[in-house]
């Protein structure tokens, strides 16, 4: 083999998935910053500059939908971290069916996000559903969880806590279980409590696991979009859009450019608020 | 040993990931074979323009079976009744027809945009007619039926919804209906009410029935859609007053937040809503609930198209006797008559390969056969709009209601059908203010904002 194949033809072995790389990631990367700025058809396109950038900005439910997307966000990641993280410590300690367990709290994860925000708005059903009806054996009467313009969006955040937090709990117990026993048994010879262990242990020892936790939610949280659609719509009115339903919307009334506009916006978004908050966790963390 | 169960294990799934992929491209491929298989129909009609009147009454019969596909919404009764004629259509014509169900609404919309522009729409699709018809870009996607000997007596208030640029499109596709509020005729004699001229007198009959512990303004939010009945079932009282809106509103002269008779419709939505008279839940009502409860009496007026006449009569049909229908009340007793809404149409997709098959069904379908065939499964809803096909005489109650109006000539067809401007949020800008969210005049304003994204979107002159 001459010397000039022998540094090439490696490259060969990249060819694959490189053009499916960039048939299916690259290329419609490119193209829909182009699209953004076309009055599209999906047939027929007309260059039509930074209009539509205009109109999603002048869109009325969209300071609505801005605000939305980061309490979501906000919300949900918070409560998995916190959740998964008190899970995660549960279910590593030597408790009874401990394998069943797990497999209980990851369960939710497994079922289609679309089923279970059908089967939670059934259940939050201001007068049929089960948990007012619950609430009413103890002599309260629930609110409209789904209905109440206040409480909407965090109806949904629960049922996304409860759905993602397996995921978390996951990666909270990989990352517990890495740290060395040996740092347990010195805590113990010291005198140390149970808290303190957990305390000044496996939350700072955590920490890795926690940052993929955060980030992971945290991007899912802002680009949301599956359950809110199953469960509200987006409603009632403009109360519970995303900047994602934002763009469905758009997409659906068949104004794809300006749809497109609104994901390179979204796109930007996030990447501006997760790539600092990327750097900001991982100097925080430490060796083990 | 352990390997050797990890190597089959690799095999298997190696083998079942390539039967995947192969199935899936069987699929298509087996779709387009077919089309290719079929006799040479096309070239055979493509010679003599004689043979497309003859489909209907089955000389034509091609030798071989033949199957189209047609692409068809999931709500109300209207696919039973295409499957009815289906049947009929099979014996006669040897024309099978595979049916391809799909969400309504803009779910639907958005379903069929991206068929079309995949080009793997069915042989002929069943959808809107008017502004939502417009913005299928059907010059490129629909064969243009002007010239068919079938579309001589479909009534030329059905050919102008779904004529674009002179050419004619569709087919109707059951009986016109209307923007109206249906109401319970029972409740109305046990409380002595009387049928409303006017929006106060309306509201008055509302009090009443609040006071006899019912609900008076059913609502069923849940369901975005039906939120907008009050806006746009309120265009007939637009039009007689504001004659020239439709056109001073598609040259974007006109809105709705400074038209004060256009408003009204936002208004009327708000009012019932602040006056309390809507039903406890009706964020969580849905449109099939909200039926029963008009149709158990529990509940007495529901704005909606009388299309909804035919799920009552679906889900309770003793009850549908004590159905009535009014128009939605101006502020002026001499303002009184209906929005109508065109059916939908039955369009052949210009790129299918069984054209010929394709026109010869709709042929039969709108054939006094074909039509009966569709009425003994699907009770209209309206008038219909081929000449010659009656109501018949057991028509709903509401229905009857309805003829005085159209004797008098007191309709107007919904601005859908008069102006391709049609913002897609209203459902959403109505839900809003229905349920206190936002008041009248934002609702209006954000709608007129609303259109203007569409207009533009669209690339309509003047915006």
């Amino acid at each position: 083999m001459t010397k000039v194949s022998m540094r090439t033809y490696s490259y060969l072995f990249l060819l694959p998935a490189g053009i499916i790389y960039f048939v299916f990631y690259l290329l419609p990367t490119v193209l829909s910053f182009f699209f953004s700025m076309t009055r599209w058809t999906l047939t027929k396109w007309d260059f039509i500059g930074f209009q539509n950038y205009a109109t999603f900005f002048s869109e009325t439910s969209l300071s609505i939908g801005f605000k939305n997307t980061v309490i979501y966000a906000v919300v949900t990641c918070g409560l998995k971290v916190v959740f998964g993280l008190l899970l995660g410590a549960f279910l590593t300690s030597r408790v009874m069916f401990r394998n069943y367990l797990r497999s209980v709290v990851f369960f939710p994860t497994l079922l289609s996000t679309i089923a279970v925000g059908i089967a939670f708005s059934t259940m939050m059903h201001p007068s049929h559903g089960v948990f007012n009806a619950a609430l009413a054996l103890i002599g309260m009467s629930g609110p409209d969880w789904l209905g109440n313009t206040k409480l909407a969006l965090l109806s949904v955040a629960f049922v996304d806590v409860w759905k993602g937090v397996g995921i978390a709990t996951v990666i909270f117990i990989a990352g517990i279980t890495a740290i060395p026993q040996e740092y347990y048994e010195a805590l113990k010879i010291d005198g140390g409590s149970n808290w303190s262990a957990f305390r000044h242990i496996t939350v700072p020892l955590s920490r890795p696991a926690m940052n993929s936790v955060i980030i992971l939610a945290f991007i899912g949280g802002l680009r949301s979009f599956d359950l809110i659609w199953a469960m509200t719509k987006g409603g009632p009115g403009f109360t519970t859009d995303l900047i994602a339903s934002i763009i469905y919307k758009q997409y659906q009334a068949g104004f794809y450019g300006l749809a497109t506009a609104g994901n390179v916006i979204l796109f930007v978004c996030v990447s501006v608020l997760a790539f600092p908050l990327y750097k900001l966790l991982t100097k925080s963390e430490v060796d083990l | 040993m352990r390997r050797t169960k990890r190597h089959t294990l690799a095999a298997l799934t190696s083998l079942l990931l390539v039967i995947v992929l192969l199935t899936g491209c069987g699929g298509s491929g087996g779709s387009n074979n077919a089309g290719a298989n079929e006799p040479a129909t096309t070239d055979d009609a493509g010679s003599g323009g004689t043979n497309d009147a003859a489909g209907s009454d089955g000389a034509n019969k091609p030798a071989e079976k033949q199957t189209l596909t047609l692409m068809v919404g999931n709500t109300g009764t209207t696919l039973e009744a295409l499957k009815n004629v289906a049947a009929e259509a099979e014996k006669k014509l040897n024309i099978a027809i595979e049916f391809d169900i799909k969400p309504d609404g803009t779910e639907g919309d958005n379903l069929v945009k991206t068929r079309l522009a995949t080009g793997d729409m069915d042989d002929l699709l069943v959808y809107n007619t008017g502004s939502l018809l417009q913005a299928l870009n059907p010059a490129d996607n629909f064969l243009d039926m002007a010239n068919e000997p079938f579309m001589t007596d479909v009534m030329d208030a059905f050919k102008t919804v779904v004529t674009i640029d002179g050419k004619v499109f569709g087919a109707p596709v059951g009986s016109s209906s209307a923007g109206a509020i249906l109401y319970n005729k029972k409740v109305y004699s046990e409380l002595g009410l009387k049928v409303p001229t006017t929006w106060a007198e309306f509201m008055d009959n509302n009090a009443k029935i609040k006071a006899a512990g019912k609900t008076a303004v059913i609502a069923s939010y849940k369901e975005t859609w039906t939120s907008q009945l009050f806006v746009l079932g309120d265009y007939y009282n637009v039009a007689t007053q504001v004659p020239s809106f439709a056109a001073d509103y598609t040259a974007n002269k006109a809105k709705y937040a400074t038209t004060p008779e256009a408003l009204r419709g936002f208004e009327k939505t708000a009012e019932v809503f602040k006056a309390g008279y809507m039903n406890k839940d009706f964020l969580a009502t849905t449109y099939d609930v909200a039926l029963k409860m008009l149709a158990d009496g529990t509940g007495v007026h529901y704005p909606m198209l009388t299309g909804g006449l035919d799920t009552i009569m679906q889900n309770s049909p003793d009850k549908i006797g004590d159905i009535g229908v009014f128009p939605i009340p101006s502020d002026k007793a001499e303002v009184n008559g209906l929005t109508v809404w065109m059916p939908s149409g039955m369009y052949i997709n210009k790129n299918s390969k069984k054209i010929e098959a394709a026109k010869q069904w709709v042929a039969y379908f709108v054939s006094k056969e074909g039509q009966t065939a569709f009425s003994s499964k699907v009770k209209a809803a309206g008038p219909y709009v081929i000449k010659g096909i009656d109501l018949p005489a057991d028509s709903y109650e509401g229905v009857k209601d309805m003829q005085p109006y159209f004797d008098a000539g007191k309709t107007a067809p919904a601005l859908e059908f008069v102006s391709p401007v049609k913002g897609p949020n209203l459902e959403n800008i109505t839900v809003a203010v229905g349920s206190g969210i936002s008041d009248a005049l934002k609702g209006a304003k954000d709608y007129d904002k609303d259109i203007e994204k569409q207009a533009q979107q669209l690339d309509l002159p003047g915006w």
